[in-house]
């Protein structure tokens, strides 16, 4: 992609909070909801002479994420301390992993706009998050319940080429981590945190521009605006002649663009080095098969599956894959059904369109998969028409009830007996004689639509539609 | 029952077998305290509810509850250890008003087998230093003769010990901390294997190089502390897995046929005669009970003491980083905190509340770990390291035990090394490579000075064989010239 000649190389740092149930390095609860400071411990906070122990869960959750994105996971990785001073770091270092990550050299393909992006992993590694400082203008309060939280931080390499790529991407990462159920990718509540490299180049160059990096920002959307803003921004000095400046930004979403934080020269020296309070991660090989084992099918391979196997559109395929729980959805729902597409459009169209309504998750669908899959199959059986299918269906989103009971309930099921629709056949015509009158005789035309919507009404919807038509025509020959 | 010169296993058997209540020896040893240590300066604080706790045990043991094999023994606990609801300051004003909401595993260990917390210990600033000169409270002063220093860090453990103001003490020896104060004072000081002891609560130092051990009157009292503070902790991830042995009952003085290593290294003269004929003493001893005397050689250890400042420095200036004023201990005094910006708040607060000894290790070692310095120094110590750990263990090829001096001299003057650091720093030359390597050692009383000053024995074994070194110093301890001495404030 190209802007007034230039063009922009984009790469992205990922802080994907592992959705353990306790702290990197000790028994502290992630709860999120907890009051200040609720969550916390010796260790935690910091105190004098407390020393981490690392969580495994949050080992297998970093390896099986790396497998996901197809890295090599290191057979023996270490932990360093990354030295630096704030009031929310409560150690005075982070507990993090520098020159012998976890996972390295991976690569992820999406599509943006149609077309097949590949972009690769430098590297993803463990760190523990620090707590958070609350300003109040006078003074600062600090909470450290986040202190300690696991992340995996994902590094992609600068070969991201416009905003849209970089939010695809970060959406991407997201669903995969939600796919393994490994995060519950909340950007609001902070679950994934987004930093972006950006720099220009004019078109052809080899060379990269210096690069800036925006911090921080906790939307998609924000990404894909915050890029668009720094590329115009970095843009514009070049062309004036400027040089770009080596700096962290902040986005501001309120009005809209980035702004200094500090510049290199302000860049701390982290000193790092080894935690000689930990003991290096070994990763062995029957580990990394287990964990291999236990890789959920991804999104890219399942939509594909559901296109070759399921004879689903692309569109379809995709939109049902966007979340492993609606994919699962889908899929329950099919082979209860045993009628994909029908599966999909119902899915698609009637749920989502609910969903979206009630502002409800798929998990708190009030409509499960199986009855969804059996209201389907009783269409396909004749048991009721696809429009009564419409008024099954809203009452079951209401009462949660099984389809076969709403049809009871109601007495909505298919009149399919030929009899008991020629005597509402004969009941309609017999009073509307002169309309058979002038139908016979041609006096006029089309009166056959109105009498097939006349025996609908009398049947409350119920007639099955093709019976009705052959028994009128019959009748009005 | 004399409970002044009592054992911990004399005191612990009297008061489950009711000769004697907890309460009675609590308070013995609570005079002790109030009526020597003025002199001493050895205890920071002191456990007000003592005697409360030794009458809980007392009612305990009353109701025919198991209360552990050091039931009732006083203990004196060094500064750096983290006790629930007593002062733990680790000889800082930085920590000053500082109270640990929580034990460390080695005091919590202690206490379950039965001991009462006299108070706490006076050290060198974060065990910083080789004469607790550096501590917030002040100096203390070596039992046999107040003009002299205790040795540190561990000085105020050694100089309680030896006055017989508590049964036993805890001591941490990152460098020799326990080692030399220990022979300073005469008492028996024991720095176990990398591992075998948690570091959990305990304040960190250098955390590859930091490790508990007992500072006692006997080797068997060490031996058994050892057996209550050792062993596997799941909040220590580097403490080890195995199993912990019961050193106490395996003790023996038949050293026949044992192999008693002299390193080459440390046998180039410059040691003070009376600390040369102590070394010589035991060897001769030894010789004389059956062991055999075979050189070992460990040539690296010539850059031990460098080797040893780049690494616990480094490792000091990340952990002394938490102490920051933010969340507990010392914060600077500022008129208008909102008006100051935080490179203030810190560089004042850690400014007024750490010693000068204590920054200039900080500094040194931020400037090791820095960019650019980290491969020359840093790292360049952990592979030195790696080589004096190998040598140890071609030496121990050959040897059972390593025999030394501890310090080339006995307790110098207060004041005389305290404004030359080097000077000071070189007292670890004998000691610091034990911690590097991550090797047990432990001092031995084993001679007295001319002018009165005690002398120890510095032993060394491989790695977990601790037993070894002990059955040495046991040996030793049983044919000690200087056996049953006690200084005169005593």
């Amino acid at each position: 992609m190209s802007y007034r000649g230039f063009e922009a190389v984009i790469g992205i740092e990922i802080h994907v909070q592992l959705s353990t149930a306790t702290k990197m390095f000790c028994a502290d609860s992630t709860e999120f909801n907890a009051g200040d400071n609720e969550n916390t411990s010796p260790v935690s906070v910091g105190m004098p002479g407390t020393l981490p122990v690392l969580n495994k869960k949050a080992i297998e959750y970093s390896i099986k994420t790396g497998l996901a994105l197809g890295c090599d996971i290191r057979r023996k990785s270490v932990f360093a301390r990354k030295n630096y001073f704030y009031p929310d770091l409560p150690k005075g270092y982070q507990i993090s992993q520098y020159d012998q990550p976890l996972c390295e050299n991976g690569t992820i393909s999406f599509k943006v706009d149609g077309a097949e992006k590949t972009v690769s992993i430098t590297r993803a590694h463990m760190e523990e998050d620090a707590g958070k400082s609350n300003h109040h203008g006078e003074y600062t309060l600090i909470n450290y319940n986040r202190s300690g939280i696991p992340l995996l931080e994902v590094v992609s390499g600068p070969d991201l080429r416009s905003p849209a790529e970089a939010a695809e991407y970060a959406r991407t990462i997201r669903q995969i981590v939600r796919y393994l159920d490994v995060c519950d990718g909340n950007l609001e509540e902070g679950s994934m945190r987004c930093d972006c490299n950006v720099s220009v180049r004019k078109v052809g160059a080899v060379q990269f521009g210096t690069k800036v990096e925006i911090k921080n920002i906790n939307s998609f959307r924000f990404v894909e605006k915050a890029i668009e803003y720094e590329i115009e921004r970095q843009i514009d000095a070049v062309e004036r002649g400027e040089k770009i400046i080596q700096e962290t930004r902040l986005w501001d979403p309120d009005k809209n663009r980035t702004f200094s934080m500090r510049t290199k020269e302000d860049a701390q020296d982290y000193r790092y080095f080894p935690d000689p309070d930990l003991l290096p991660v070994i990763v062995t090989d029957s580990m990394i098969e287990q964990y291999r084992k236990e890789l959920p099918e991804l999104p890219i391979a399942r939509a594909k599956r559901f296109q070759n196997e399921h004879a689903l559109p692309e569109y379809d395929a995709q939109v049902l894959t966007m979340e492993k729980a609606l994919a699962d959805f889908y899929e329950e729902t099919a082979k209860e059904s045993k009628n994909f597409k029908a599966s999909s459009n119902w899915i698609m169209t009637e749920l989502l369109r609910e969903l979206n309504q009630a502002n409800k998750e798929i998990k708190d669908s009030p409509i499960k998969p199986l009855q969804l899959g059996r209201m389907i199959a009783l269409i396909d059986k004749g048991a009721i028409s696809g429009k009564i299918a419409k008024t099954v269906f809203q009452e079951m989103w209401q009462s949660g009830k099984d389809p076969e009971a709403v049809i009871k309930e109601k007495g909505l099921v298919q009149i399919s007996d030929p009899a008991a629709i020629e005597k509402i056949i004969d009941e309609v015509l017999a009073a509307n004689v002169q309309n058979v009158e002038d139908h016979k005789t041609g006096k006029k035309k089309n009166l056959f639509g109105f009498f097939v919507g006349a025996v609908m009404k009398a049947s409350k919807g119920q007639a099955n539609p093709e019976l009705v038509n052959k028994i009128l025509q019959e009748k009005l020959k | 029952m004399n409970l002044t010169f009592a054992s911990i296993t004399e005191i612990a058997d009297a008061v489950k077998s009711k000769k004697v209540s907890a309460k009675e020896v609590a308070e013995h040893f609570q005079n002790r305290i109030e009526s020597l240590d003025g002199r001493l300066n050895s205890f920071s604080s002191k456990n007000s509810h003592a005697v409360h706790e030794a009458e809980a045990l007392d009612a305990r043991i009353a109701r025919g509850e198991d209360v552990g094999p050091m039931a009732g023994v006083p203990f004196g606990i060094k500064e750096m250890f983290c006790t629930k609801g007593l002062p733990t300051t680790a000889g800082s004003k930085i920590l000053e008003n500082f109270v640990p909401p929580y034990d460390s595993t080695v005091v919590a260990r202690l206490k379950k087998a039965g001991i009462v917390v006299m108070g706490k210990l006076n050290q060198d600033e974060f065990a910083m230093g080789s004469s607790n000169e550096t501590s917030f409270h002040g100096v203390v002063r070596n039992p046999w003769n107040l003009d002299c220093v205790p040795g540190g860090s561990s000085g105020g453990s050694a100089a309680a010990q030896a006055a017989r103001l508590v049964v036993g003490t805890l001591g941490t020896d990152t460098g020799g901390s326990i080692r030399q104060p220990a022979s300073f004072c005469g008492i028996v000081g024991v720095k176990p294997t990398y591992g075998r002891v948690s570091r959990y609560g305990i304040i960190a130092y250098a955390s590859s190089l930091d490790q508990a051990g007992p500072m006692v009157s006997s080797v068997k009292d060490a031996a058994l502390t050892m057996e209550v503070i050792s062993g596997f902790d799941n909040h220590d991830s580097t403490t080890t897995q195995r199993s912990v042995p019961s050193w106490s009952r395996h003790l023996k003085t038949d050293v026949k046929g044992m192999k008693i290593g002299l390193m080459k290294e440390y046998m180039t003269g410059g040691l003070h005669p009376d600390v040369q004929k102590t070394v010589e003493n035991s060897i001769e001893t030894l010789k004389k009970m059956g062991a055999d005397i075979v050189e070992v050689s460990v040539p690296m250890t010539e850059v031990a003491v460098p080797v040893y400042y780049l690494v616990a420095a480094s490792e000091a200036s990340s952990n002394l980083a938490r102490y920051d004023g933010v969340k507990y201990g010392y914060r600077a005094d500022f008129k208008n905190l909102s008006a100051i910006d935080l490179e203030e708040f810190y560089s004042k607060t850690r400014g007024q509340g750490f010693g000068k000894e204590v920054k200039r290790r900080i500094m040194l070692g931020t400037y090791c770990l820095s960019s650019g310095y980290y491969d020359a120094y840093y790292n360049k110590a952990g592979q030195v390291r790696r080589l004096i750990m190998n040598q140890y263990l071609e030496a121990f090829k050959k040897c059972d035990v390593i025999l030394s001096a501890v310090t080339a001299a006995p307790a110098f003057k207060i004041g005389e090394r305290i404004s030359d650091p080097l000077t000071m720093y070189l007292n670890d030359i004998f000691t610091t490579s034990t911690n590097l390597a991550g090797l047990p050692g432990m001092s031995v009383p084993f001679g007295m000075s001319q002018e009165g000053l005690p002398i120890g024995v510095q032993l060394t074994a491989g790695h977990f064989e601790e037993q070894k070194m002990l059955d040495v110093a046991y040996a030793l301890e049983s044919a000690s010239p200087v056996k049953g001495k006690n200084p005169h404030v005593v």
